[in-house]
């Protein structure tokens, strides 16, 4: 349970974080939308306890992170930003020693070494030094190093940041699968990843929240949100599907792709139009080669939300 | 305290990790080395003694010990580490505590590698191995008081050039106000409690007491001071400005 009041960070006279509430429930996974520069990285380091906020209060699994940190960071694993660790050891001793750091008892420090290695797929680089390890492999031990205690809380700055498709798709497994019993806060602004392992979503910039909702709750602020796009086989016929489609008390207006001759109908308020304009195309042999209803584009509510923002 | 001691393995661990450790050993057994028979005429003097030996320690440790403290915290600042030192379940005085002591038993390792001059000593001549056992020990003393300053330096800066640059000035300033040339200098305008005042400052003061083989308390009680202020002050500092 991570329990956010009035939150607020100033550096100088910026506001990196500015008055941020909010609460995360055990089992939920949060994503962290932003702008470089939003203060997503600030309002996590201060959540892991490395920086003390200027007003507000903050506790972790009822632990304050300013008077009883201690206690805090023992039920948090962290991953900061960029996955920092000491290049000239091995991954084994590194974890070795986070583990012991982190009182795992010597008589299960290796079994538990053992699985966290499996479930990231460091085994092959175990006896390298870290420095001579790629991107990807220094992001894992860096998760591993998270995960190593089994912790209730994770809080996972740009997870996958520089890792390949395959790599990424790994991770958010993991994340999905350590889901059920804990509670994940994530940073990202790989918009892909809150659709694939979010199960909410804060939208902030300039250090204020702009947006608190599930990845489908967000999308359907979308203008796409239960639009229709249709291709047709004969372009010909395009622009009398138009003026026909824009005809329908359903559809608000009507989009060409001329590159593409993909045409978009926008749903008029609450309507869905789906219906009839696939009955319509029926009807009059329109011969699509491509119907397909939107569910929304989250970056494009990203980029409204956020009015294009970055700093 | 355990945690103490796993910061202390892995700090003592990445000396040898790198070629930090031998470079370190390998430069200051030569150095000692040439001081004591070159400047210091170990043969020439005819004495069984190893003052020639531990009379350059202070000079010694002026250039050695800079290079080795100026990482400890200014390293894990510059690659951001210590991100994750400090969001560990720690106390910042553990991290400070363990760092300080491998740092310390590596030099006490690179000191106890001196022995064949006392293997030398005792070959040629009969020397009072009471005194080069106290002198040891100063020696030991001193080279923690220079890390605890150099390591409390170290955590004022992410630039490991500017930490080991301030160390060398602040060890310097440490070691010369005990030198007979700095206080012949005040003695001439001063009084004489000033004088003492400003000696009793000085490293080189009480490591040259102790070396002399009379392990008097309040050079012990000195050196414990100066570190133990030390290591409080590093607690601070990074308390203040861990995340700069």
């Amino acid at each position: 349970m991570i329990d956010c009041q009035g939150l607020t960070k100033q550096y100088g006279t910026l506001r990196a974080v500015d008055n941020l509430t909010f609460k995360v429930a055990p089992g939920e996974v949060l994503g962290f939308l932003g702008p470089n520069g939003a203060g997503k990285t600030t309002t996590m380091r201060v959540i892991a306890g490395f920086l003390s906020p200027t007003s507000g209060r903050v506790s972790v699994c009822g632990h304050d992170v300013e008077t009883d940190a201690t206690a805090a960071k023992r039920c948090i694993g962290y991953l900061p930003e960029g996955a920092p660790s000491y290049p000239e050891m091995t991954p084994r001793s590194f974890l070795e020693f986070v583990a012991e750091v982190r009182g795992i008892p010597q008589t299960k420090r290796r079994q538990r070494l053992e699985e966290v290695f499996g479930l990231l797929h460091l085994e092959s680089v175990l006896a390298q030094s870290i420095d001579t390890l790629s991107k990807g492999f220094r992001r894992r031990v860096g998760l591993a190093q998270a995960i190593v205690h089994d912790p209730q809380v994770l809080i996972l700055d740009e997870p996958t940041d520089g890792l390949d498709p395959n790599q990424k798709h790994e991770v958010r497994e993991l994340i999905r699968q350590m889901a059920k019993e804990k509670l994940i806060v994530i940073s990202t602004h790989v918009l892909e990843e809150v659709d694939a392992v979010c199960s909410r979503a804060i939208i902030i910039a300039h250090g204020r929240i702009l947006a608190d909702n599930t990845p489908a709750g967000l999308e359907a602020r979308s203008r796409f949100h239960n639009a229709v796009s249709i291709k047709l086989a004969d372009p010909a016929k395009l622009v009398a599907a138009r003026n026909a489609i824009d005809a329908l008390d359903e559809v608000e207006k009507t989009e060409l792709d001329a590159g593409t001759g993909r045409l978009t109908a926008f749903p008029a308020k609450g309507k869905l139009p789906l219906p009839v304009i696939s009955a319509l195309a029926e009807q009059r042999g329109w011969d699509l080669v491509e119907l397909h209803l939107e569910s929304g584009r989250l970056d494009e509510v990203f980029r409204t939300v956020t009015g294009g923002a970055s700093a | 305290m355990s945690e103490v001691l796993a910061i202390f393995k892995r700090e003592l661990s990445g000396y040898f990790a790198t070629p930090v450790a031998y470079v370190f050993i390998v430069v200051f057994l030569l150095l000692s080395g040439w001081f004591t028979f070159f400047p210091g005429a170990f043969y020439e003097s005819g004495q069984a003694t190893l003052n020639s030996f531990f009379t350059f320690h202070p000079w010694l440790y002026l250039f050695l010990v800079p290079p080795l403290s100026m990482r400890l915290w200014a390293e894990e600042r510059r690659s951001g580490s210590i991100e994750l030192l400090m969001t560990l379940p720690l106390e910042i005085w553990h991290p400070v505590l363990g760092k300080y002591l491998a740092a310390w038993a590596f030099t006490g390792l690179a000191l106890a590698l001196t022995f064949p001059i006392w293997l030398t000593v005792n070959y040629l001549g009969d020397p009072d191995n009471g005194t080069i056992l106290t002198a040891y020990i100063g020696s030991f003393l001193m080279a923690g008081g220079f890390l605890a300053v150099g390591e409390c330096i170290s955590a004022l800066t992410k630039n490991q050039i500017i930490a080991f640059i301030v160390t060398i000035v602040v060890c310097l300033v440490l070691v010369l106000i005990g030198t007979p040339w700095v206080l012949g200098f005040f003695s001439g305008w001063v009084t004489p409690a000033i004088t003492d005042a400003i000696a009793s400052l000085s490293f080189y003061t009480h490591f040259n007491s102790i070396s002399r083989g009379v392990i008097d308390l309040r050079d012990v009680v000195f050196f414990a001071l100066v570190i133990s202020a030390m290591l409080y002050a590093n607690t601070i500092i990074l308390s203040l400005t861990k995340t700069d």
